[in-house]
Parts: structure tokens; C-alpha cells; sequence
């Protein structure tokens, strides 16, 4: 277990209050000037050491993604832009940095940007979080009184502007490019990559863009150095991360814990156990819900990091642990899911607008017991022809969790669902049924 | 869900209120220059406070004068966000989150008393005219789960009873305090820390 001292945010359960003082008194802001006075490519360098992965949910390394952006300015302007759009079901770490260590994030801003060369920076909230935001933009009003940001900020000598934007109740947002096209006041729906955003993103100009818990962690990683930071977890899987624990314990809680800690003792010691005791456990989501379910078994040994969730066939994701006991019908509740995807689908790529109300309403029905025998092979057929034939990966994260569950509860699925199947005779009516079925049965 | 339907019944004139004006000259301000349609979305959102939480049409109209650019562009949007009312809704307007976490938490059990005690349908005002409410995905608070947002509020570790007091609050005009309804004052464990111990007395 992470000991407190290593705990990078101290005021995750608001113990000392957001206002300057007490987050310089709990170490922000102090040698701001010295660690950007070590220049860019130390800063780029240390991250890269301390093998920080982001902590949006796809884990890309955040100083290789740093170093992709132009050494020198060219004509056009950089950005740095940060990703607050958390929407992920299962997932509300980001909301308690929001409003509880805002000046992490501010901090952690001027020297990403002063790292990428980048003078505006835009935070992009969704406007759900209305009531964070302001506590943010006080934070914001804070330093800017205090010289942390603008022209010279900390005694830098870079100009910083940092503008809150908010966004209004779209899922989709929260992908890198759909965020973008957001904030230039479009429909947020994602762009083609390539060109990536580190080249041509925010107005056509280079762009990083990072997740708050990622930018958030930065200033004590360059104060601690990344040695420290990569000592805690295992290689490549470092440092420490929020867990958010949901769902059926007997005390939902967000946590920040080492990275690689056991599930079982996320959800046991911290969480108050799973409700009904461990045996009652049916399922655990464990990376907000995109990621595929895990079963009870594969619970009991699990570490929580980007490789380890990799080798059980499921992703690390957000860390947002859904934890579902057997009083739940595990079949509805992956239902809601899918219609959580079919609301928040843009409806750009057809495979994924039509697929996630597809699978929607093929889960309800099995979740009726309606269904036949053999749509459960047909939902995994539509799951494969959603994976990976569209835009951005909201197609993987819509298809994954229904993969999980028919990987792992098939079984269920069939046992409630008997009908026969209605084309009974396939042969005889080709035209009703999607002929690649047919022929995978006929080979 | 949020259903994206045009009110029939249109006012024919919108109109920044000298407050919002100034307010939406600074978020302009805030995007480089020429970039004036990054601010389409804040606009949209001072447009439906101003005018009693929902967008008319001659709303995206002005918006898209004020921002020089076409008003086909600031209908996109309006209909592509789910947080944009296009069609009135209630003063108070209650969003329950019935996704996963909180449906395992029971927030159904929540749409069953908005049914009851606000109307029988998403959308519909109540008799008083002064609430609805809405079933809508995620609002990422789901360590507290069941929550809603009243508004801007968000209600937090919610069971039916307190919900009906919750309304039974707003229908005799008293504001119900906003957080949590367990009396916990972030997303930390109830009662077993095991975490920051030292803090908790600071």
C-alpha cells in the first residue's frame, strides 16, 4: 500500500481547503521558476523517466507525446489543452481535482505549456460540472492576482493564459478530436487521424492534449523527480493513480493508491467490501465501462495497471471500478451500458450509430429472456463489425463491454433465451439473414 | 432521454440582456481572433438562462448574427448537445442519472418517485407548472451514487425519501441544500478512511 506521505494529492478528501495558501502551504507552487528554469528538455526528459501514461484512459506515454510536438514555433501558434470532459460511466476522479486540488492543475499547465511551447491554454470541462468550473476559474482568478499566470508567470517569464471552456452534456467530447472540433464551435464529432492534433489541431495549429489527473501529477513528479515517481508500481505501469470505486460496496469512494495494487484489496480494504460479502460478487467493471467485465475468478488475483488488465483481456481505462454483486441482473446492466453508447453515439460513422442501437436492443430482450437461441452469436457478430471500423475508438468502447459479457456469461444469456430461432430453415430464406452468417455456418 | 423536439410555441424575439452582453463580449475575447464561433456554445448556454432554461429559435438566430457566422452552424450544435433545451422545461429541473453505477444503486427507484410526484412522463411539466424532469447518462459523480442535478446543483447519495423531500421542498418554494444527503463532504470513504489519515484532522 502507497504510503500517505507519497500520496500526490493530500487534499483529495478537501482536509485543508482550495484557496492558494493552504495549496502553497501543501507544496504547490513552490520552485515553479527553478523547474522550468532546467529548460524543455529536461522537463521532457524527466516525464519520459518517470514513464507517466495517461490518465485518460488510453495510457499513451505523456513525454513521447509531449516531444511530438514542433521544437520551435513556426507560424502558427501551439495550444495546450486540457481534457475535463469526464464522462466515462463509472469514472469521477477528475471531478475531485477539479474542485478540491485546483492549483495541481494550474500549476501543472504552465509547465506543460512552457514545455510545448504553447501560450493559451483552454480547459475543457463538461458543463455538468458547472459548479466545479467556477471553483476552478476562483482558483484561476487566484493565481493570475498572485502572478502565477499571465505575462511573466511565477517569475517564468512565460506568458500564460488559461480559459475555461465548457462543453454541454456531450460523451463523445471527451475524445481528443471531437473535443477539439468542440471548442472551435462545431458538432463535436472526431476527426480523422492523421493528421494527429501534436501537428494540426486546435484551429489548424499543434496541440497537446492531456487528461487533468495526467497534468495534475506533473509538477510533483518534476519536484520529487521521475526516479521516485517510476520506483512506485512496476516498469511502464508507474507512479500512483485515483481510483474510483462504484457500484455495489459498502463504501463507494474515489482512492489514490499505487499503481499494480490488487482489485480484491481495492474493493475489500478501502471500499468495505463488496455488499453481501466476496462471494457475493458477480462482476467487476474495471475501467469505467468501456472496458470489458471481469468475472469473479479472474477478481480474485488481478493487479490493476495497464499491462496486467491487457493479459486478462480487458483495459485499465480510467480506473473507474464498477463493482456488481449477484443481487444484479448482470444481462441489464450491461443493457444500460449499450444504451448509455446509443445515446451518446455522434452518429458519423454508420457502423457505430446504427451497431450501438443494435446492440441495445438486442440486450433488452435478452435481458427479457425475448430473444433466441442464436442471437447471441449474432450480437457478437455486430460487436465485430462495430470494432474497428470507425472514426475514433468509441466503437471499441461501445462493442468491448458486450464482448466481456458474452465472453464471460454466455452461458446466462443462453439458459434465459430459448426460442427457437425464427429462420429456422436458413437456407430456405437467404435474403432475411446476413448472409456471412450463413456461410460460416455452411463452412 | 433527451429528445431533441423544436417548440412549436416560438417567441419572436431574443435578446441579450445588458448583463449577458457584456458577459458574452469577454468569452468572445477569449478565443484568438476571427475564432469568434468558439464561443457559439457558451452563448447558446447564457441564451437558455436567460430565457427560463430553454433555447427558441430566434435565440440561435441572434446568436448566429452576434457571431457572424450561419444560423444553420448554431442549430448544429443547439440540436447536437444534450444539454441545450429546445423545448421548455420546468424551473426546477430534475436530471436523474439512471446509468450503471447508479442504477445499481437504485436510481430507478428515483425515476419512480419523479413519476409519482412530478409527472408521469420525462418532460412534461408538473401540475404547478414549475418542475419536470429528465432521465439522462452519466453525470460522473458515481461514487455517489444514486445523484441528480437540480439545475446546476448536483444531489448526491440519494434514496427515495430524500428525494420526496426534496421536492416536497421545492414545491413549497424553499431551495434544498445542494450535496450530499448522507452527510459526506467529498467522495471519501464513509466512516473507514484508511487513506490521509493524518489530514483528517488538519
Amino acid at each position: 500500500m502507497l504510503e500517505d506521505k507519497d500520496r500526490i494529492f493530500q487534499n483529495l478528501y478537501n482536509d485543508f481547503g482550495v484557496d492558494l495558501t493552504s495549496a502553497k502551504q501543501r507544496g504547490d507552487w513552490q520552485d515553479t521558476k527553478e523547474i522550468c528554469g532546467k529548460g524543455r528538455e529536461w522537463i521532457i526528459n524527466e516525464i519520459k523517466a518517470s514513464e507517466l501514461r495517461g490518465r485518460g484512459g488510453a495510457g499513451f506515454p505523456t513525454g513521447l507525446k509531449w516531444s511530438f510536438a514542433p521544437k520551435e514555433v513556426g507560424s502558427r501558434p501551439h495550444y495546450l489543452v486540457i481534457n475535463a470532459d469526464e464522462s466515462e460511466p463509472g469514472t469521477c476522479k477528475d471531478r475531485d481535482i477539479l474542485r478540491f486540488e485546483p492549483h495541481k492543475l494550474i500549476e501543472g499547465c504552465l509547465i506543460a505549456s512552457y514545455a510545448v511551447n504553447a501560450h493559451k491554454c483552454y480547459i475543457y470541462i463538461r458543463g455538468e460540472y458547472f459548479n466545479e468550473g467556477q471553483k476552478l476559474q476562483t482558483a484561476i482568478d487566484e493565481a493570475y492576482k498572485d502572478g502565477l499566470l499571465g505575462k511573466n508567470s511565477a517569475g517564468t517569464d512565460w506568458e500564460l493564459d488559461i480559459y475555461i471552456h465548457y462543453g454541454a452534456g456531450a460523451y463523445i467530447c471527451g475524445e481528443e478530436t471531437a473535443l477539439l472540433e468542440s471548442i472551435e464551435g462545431k458538432k463535436g464529432q472526431p476527426r480523422l487521424k492523421p493528421p494527429f492534433p501534436a501537428l494540426i489541431g486546435l484551429y489548424g495549429c499543434p496541440t497537446i492534449i492531456n487528461n487533468v489527473e495526467t497534468i495534475s501529477v506533473v509538477p510533483t513528479i518534476l519536484r520529487r523527480g521521475g526516479k521516485w515517481f517510476s520506483s512506485l508500481g512496476r516498469p511502464k505501469n508507474t507512479g500512483s493513480k485515483i481510483y474510483c470505486i462504484s457500484g455495489n460496496v459498502n463504501n463507494p469512494c474515489n482512492v489514490e493508491e499505487e499503481m499494480g495494487i490488487p482489485l480484491k484489496e481495492l474493493i475489500e480494504k478501502h471500499a468495505g467490501g463488496v455488499i453481501g460479502g466476496w462471494d457475493n460478487l458477480k462482476a467487476v467493471i474495471p475501467g469505467g465501462s468501456s472496458m470489458p467485465l471481469l468475472p469473479k475468478e479472474t477478481c480474485e488475483t488481478i493487479k490493476m495497471d495497464f499491462d496486467a488488465c491487457v493479459e486478462n483481456k480487458t483495459g485499465l481505462g480510467t480506473a473507474g471500478i464498477v463493482v456488481i454483486n449477484k443481487d444484479q441482473d448482470i444481462i441489464k446492466c450491461m443493457a444500460r451500458i449499450a444504451r448509455f453508447y446509443k445515446h451518446e453515439s455522434c452518429g458519423q460513422c454508420t457502423p457505430c450509430r446504427e451497431g450501438s442501437g443494435w446492440m441495445w436492443r438486442m440486450l433488452e430482450r435478452m435481458a427479457k429472456g425475448e430473444a433466441t437461441r442464436d442471437e447471441v452469436d449474432m450480437l457478437l457478430d455486430v460487436t465485430k463489425q462495430i470494432e474497428g471500423h470507425t472514426i475514433c475508438a468509441f466503437g471499441e468502447g461501445s462493442s468491448w463491454p458486450v464482448q466481456g459479457l458474452i465472453r464471460n456469461f454466455k452461458d446466462e444469456i443462453i439458459e434465459r433465451n430459448k426460442f427457437d430461432p425464427i429462420v429456422k430453415k436458413q437456407k430456405d430464406i437467404p435474403y432475411l439473414v446476413d448472409q456471412h452468417l450463413l456461410e460460416k455456418e455452411n463452412a | 432521454m433527451a429528445v431533441k423536439k423544436i417548440s412549436k410555441v416560438q417567441p419572436e424575439k431574443f435578446e441579450f440582456n445588458k448583463k449577458n452582453k457584456e458577459t458574452a463580449d469577454s468569452i468572445i475575447k477569449n478565443y484568438p481572433s476571427g475564432k469568434q464561433q468558439s464561443a457559439v456554445m457558451a452563448l447558446l448556454y447564457l441564451a437558455q438562462k436567460q430565457n427560463d432554461n430553454w433555447i427558441p429559435l430566434s435565440a440561435m438566430k441572434y446568436i448566429a448574427k452576434y457571431l457572424d457566422m450561419p444560423y444553420i452552424k448554431v442549430y448544429e450544435v443547439a440540436t447536437f448537445y444534450s444539454m441545450y433545451n429546445l423545448t421548455p422545461v420546468g424551473k426546477y429541473f430534475f436530471q436523474i442519472c439512471t446509468t450503471t453505477p447508479c442504477m445499481l444503486r437504485g436510481a430507478y427507484n428515483l425515476v419512480d418517485v419523479c413519476k409519482r410526484k412530478i409527472s408521469e412522463e420525462e418532460n412534461r411539466l408538473s401540475e404547478d407548472g414549475k418542475t419536470s424532469w429528465l432521465e439522462v447518462e452519466c453525470l460522473g459523480a458515481c461514487v455517489n451514487a444514486p445523484m441528480l442535478q437540480l439545475n446546476e446543483d448536483y444531489y448526491e447519495d440519494l434514496d427515495p425519501t430524500k428525494l420526496e423531500q426534496i421536492i416536497d421542498k421545492i414545491s413549497n418554494g424553499e431551495v434544498p441544500q445542494p450535496g450530499s444527503y448522507r452527510g459526506r463532504l467529498s467522495s471519501e470513504p464513509e466512516n473507514t478512511r484508511k487513506t490521509l489519515i493524518g489530514n483528517k484532522n488538519a
